[in-house]
């Protein structure tokens, strides 16, 4: 059974119907990237998998998301425990403001996991399944602020592979990164697929080909069409689909 | 686990709580002038000035403080506006940031919107002594400037930093002088300017250890600048230390009139405003 | 200021003459406020140099001894009017005035934050001698009748603490006001970093949102105890102005501002009282000056820190 399953779900900001009938499985342990066009609703798709889209005014939604059959939106879900279920970056790293290894500790120390010597041992893994460890290790205690934004970008996945979730979801993780740091995320990515489903959202067609091992293609609210990497970006059925793989729309 | 809940509960009462005890007080604060005010509002109270015996409860109203009041602020802001706008344009188009006189200038607007009425009080009283002016409508309105140029500035400041950069730099493209520049960028701050007159007169009309001994007081309408002018502020602060009862009564009237003169000109601030950028959207 | 462009006359054009009239006119006008915060400072030093010559600083901020009639001008009881007023003003007013812009910034839906910041805006712009006015009505009434009584405590109500708590009533749009600037100014992403970890809302506020807003904060505190030092009629109307050292919060003070009020512009013909307020006057901005510019200092190293960290 998947981790991640949404069942017709249907979002609204006030009166406009955002996401629409949205209904797709998300295959476990591989890398699934939604694409298409900017505003057909990807980053809002990805935001209600970990509820931050309660943070906007007026949102409605009816349908379920399921997180290990966990309705992500029904009344008495706890947000802290299904949010820490899930990594989280964003377009831009945003390391919290404090030291390289305070950001690592910070989820440990909020979910009030071990003190002491236990997280220093924490704090080199995670860096270290970011693939950061060897860049930051003499310098732990500096400000994060401090990093390129290469490796802020990791810190930021570092930092949210310590909560021990089972998935990852990315917005646009590399969009405003440098072509070498873009490789770095992408080469972690495909190192933890083993042990996390990653949800990325991209707009670079070029990514999608480079990582995805599942693609979903939205298009004004909607899922157009799903499916295995190579069927959706080589041989999709879709007209739509197929102008968008072959940049005539974008 | 259940450690976080508690103090996340514990936390958010103490704010819902702090907003509501600020709340409450501060609709207390205008609903006690409104109820004590409303009742002693007569038509009197602002047509007329005070009769012989005002103080002591006999007839009249403070039509001479309202005038004096408007009269003041609007000199003090017009003095202001002169001032502010040379100022803002100096530090915007003429002296680059950074520079000796840009920086001390920021320095002295900043400084100075932090000094209390009361030292521009006793600065004014100063000044007018060596001017050789008594207590009158136009030492109030000298002192009350130097007391809103500083808002002024900022005010104008902030929408001349608004005007994008390319329209000074097309403008200079045409061969224009600076002088030219201006003139446009003036143009364009023109609504925003018009706030700032409002928000500064505001402030102005408000103020009153400023004028208290500036602006003198008197019983008579304010009409001519070099004799002293009653104020609102200073009215107010009269009646209610008066003993009679009656007296009192017209300083919670006064200070309704005062109140909503300015809440009513914040208000129209707040509408222009969003007039304004609902402008800039389209 | 390019001096050149005033050599050559030959030849100048009337826009070019215009260009440098207005310049010159500018220049002057900035000049003119620079003038004016010297002025004030070098006026006030110089009035008040004939009493503080003659008594030294040092024993006129430390005497508490005022008789003016026999050359008594101790400004202690006046500066620990002030300095006690103000602080408790603030103690009063920060802590709800933080935690209230914290709910409304973070918790709040953004209808009621709108509307709350409107509210607290227009707040804002109410007359210091309005505040006074109610605080007669209010506040003082209040002290005398229910609050004093319930610690067995007789007192006309024009008090300290009646002082404290109109000023309090003061500061706390000021306070709010700049604090929600400050949140506003802080990243939505970083709450959602926080949140997405399984951060609760207190959580996130405590160590993320506070840690980045707090040099904000503080400056938003003591912009509030700068109005409240400055502040003269409301204090005027409801301290009492007795001056003496009070030793408890239902004893009348005397604050500077409220000293000035009430003897300037009429100072009889005792030597020396004149100057006597001129240095209360200095004194008084001396204490909002220091706060001012070390606020000044302050933020510009502050926000240069909150970037970096």
């Amino acid at each position: 059974m998947p981790h991640v399953k949404v069942n017709k779900f249907n979002l609204y900001f006030g009166n406009d119907h955002i996401l629409k009938d949205i209904d797709v499985s998300i295959p476990d342990k591989q890398i699934t990237v939604i694409i298409g066009p900017s505003g057909c609703g990807k980053t809002t798709l990805l935001k209600s998998f970990n509820r931050l889209i309660d943070l906007q005014d007026n949102v409605k939604t009816d349908g379920r998301i399921l997180i290990d059959g966990e309705d992500v939106f029904s009344r008495n879900a706890d947000l802290c425990s299904i949010r820490k279920k899930m990594g989280l970056l964003l377009q831009k790293p945003y390391p919290l403001p404090m030291s390289i290894y305070d950001n690592v500790a910070y989820g440990p120390r909020i979910h009030g996991l071990k003190k002491g010597g236990d997280l220093d041992g924490l704090v080199e893994h995670y860096l270290k399944e970011a693939s950061l460890w060897d860049e930051v290790k003499g310098r732990l205690h500096a400000p994060a602020g401090n990093l390129s934004l290469g490796q802020q970008q990791r810190l930021c996945l570092a930092r949210g592979l310590a909560v021990e979730p089972e998935i990852i979801l990315a917005d646009e993780p590399t969009s405003a990164l440098d072509p070498l740091s873009t490789a770095r995320i992408e080469k972690t990515f495909i190192k933890l697929k083993k042990s996390y489903t990653i949800i990325a959202v991209t707009h670079i067609l070029r990514q999608a080909k480079r990582i995805a091992d599942y693609v979903i293609f939205m298009y004004y609210g909607r899922v157009i069409e799903h499916g295995p990497a190579s069927k959706v970006l080589e041989n999709p059925e879709k007209d739509v689909t197929k102008e968008y793989v072959n940049g005539v729309i974008s | 686990m259940k450690g976080r809940i508690i103090e996340e509960k514990i936390f958010t009462l103490l704010m819902a709580f702090s907003s509501l005890a600020i709340f409450a007080s501060l609709i207390l604060l205008i609903g006690s002038v409104i109820f004590k005010g409303a009742p002693a509002l007569d038509l009197a109270m602002v047509t007329e000035a005070p009769s012989g015996g005002f103080y002591l409860g006999k007839k009249g109203g403070v039509l001479n403080a309202i005038l004096g009041s408007f009269f003041l602020a609007g000199g003090a802001v017009f003095i202001s506006l002169v001032l502010s706008i040379p100022i803002v344009m100096y530090i915007n188009h003429y002296s680059s940031k950074g520079s000796l006189l840009n920086t001390a200038t920021r320095f002295s607007i900043d400084v100075l919107s932090g000094v209390p009425s009361i030292i521009f009080g006793v600065f004014g009283f100063s000044i007018m002594i060596i001017l050789g002016i008594k207590a009158s409508l136009l030492g109030g309105m000298i002192t009350v400037a130097m007391l809103v140029l500083p808002v002024m500035c900022r005010a104008v400041d902030e929408v001349a930093r608004l005007v994008p950069e390319e329209l000074p730099e097309s403008v200079h493209a045409l061969g224009a002088t600076r002088y030219d520049v201006i003139k446009v960028s003036l143009r364009q701050i023109l609504p925003g300017i018009l706030t700032a007159i409002m928000i500064s007169f505001g402030r102005a009309i408000g103020d009153a250890a400023s004028v208290l001994f500036t602006a003198g007081f008197t019983d008579e309408m304010p009409l001519s600048l070099l004799q002293p002018a009653a104020t609102l502020p200073l009215s107010i602060f009269f009646q209610i230390n008066s003993p009679v009862a009656e007296v009192q009564n017209r300083a919670y009237a006064s200070a309704l009139i005062l109140t909503a003169v300015i809440l009513s000109i914040s208000l129209s601030v707040r509408i222009i405003a969003s007039k304004m950028k609902k402008k800039v959207v389209k | 200021m390019p001096l050149p462009s005033f050599i050559p006359f030959k030849g100048l054009s009337a826009g070019k003459f215009k260009n440098i009239s207005a310049r010159t006119l500018f220049l002057i006008a900035a000049l003119f406020i620079n003038f004016i915060l010297l002025s004030i400072i070098i006026w006030l030093t110089v009035k008040s140099a004939p009493v503080w010559v003659e008594k030294s600083i040092p024993g006129l901020l430390l005497s508490q001894v005022w008789f003016p009639a026999r050359g008594g001008f101790g400004m202690f009881s006046f500066i620990i009017g002030t300095v006690l007023s103000t602080l408790l003003a603030v103690i009063l007013a920060a802590p709800p005035a933080i935690l209230s812009a914290i709910y409304l910034h973070e918790y709040a839906s953004k209808k009621i934050m709108t509307a709350g910041r409107t509210l607290i805006d227009l707040l804002a712009g109410i007359p210091s001698v309005v505040f006074g006015l109610w605080g007669i009505i209010t506040v003082v009434p209040l002290v005398r009748n229910h609050i004093a009584p319930a610690f067995g405590i007789n007192t006309t109500g024009y008090c300290l603490l009646s002082c404290g708590l109109v000023l309090s009533i003061m500061i706390v749009p000021v306070i709010m006001l700049m604090v929600i600037e400050v949140l506003d100014g802080i990243p939505n992403e970083l709450r959602e970093s926080s949140l997405a970890l399984g951060a609760t809302r207190w959580q996130t506020v405590k160590h993320v949102v506070m840690r980045m807003a707090y040099p904000g904060i503080l400056s938003a505190v003591a912009l509030g105890i700068s109005r409240a030092i400055g502040e003269t009629m409301a204090v005027l109307m409801v301290a009492g102005n007795v001056p003496a050292v009070p030793s408890s919060v239902f004893e009348p003070v005397y604050p500077l501002p409220a000293l000035i009020a009430n003897n300037y512009g009429e100072m009889l013909s005792i030597p020396l009282y004149d100057s006597a307020l001129m240095f209360s006057a200095l004194v008084l901005l001396a204490m909002v000056l220091v706060f001012n510019i070390g606020l000044h200092i302050f933020k510009k190293t502050a926000r240069y820190g909150g970037q970096t960290s």
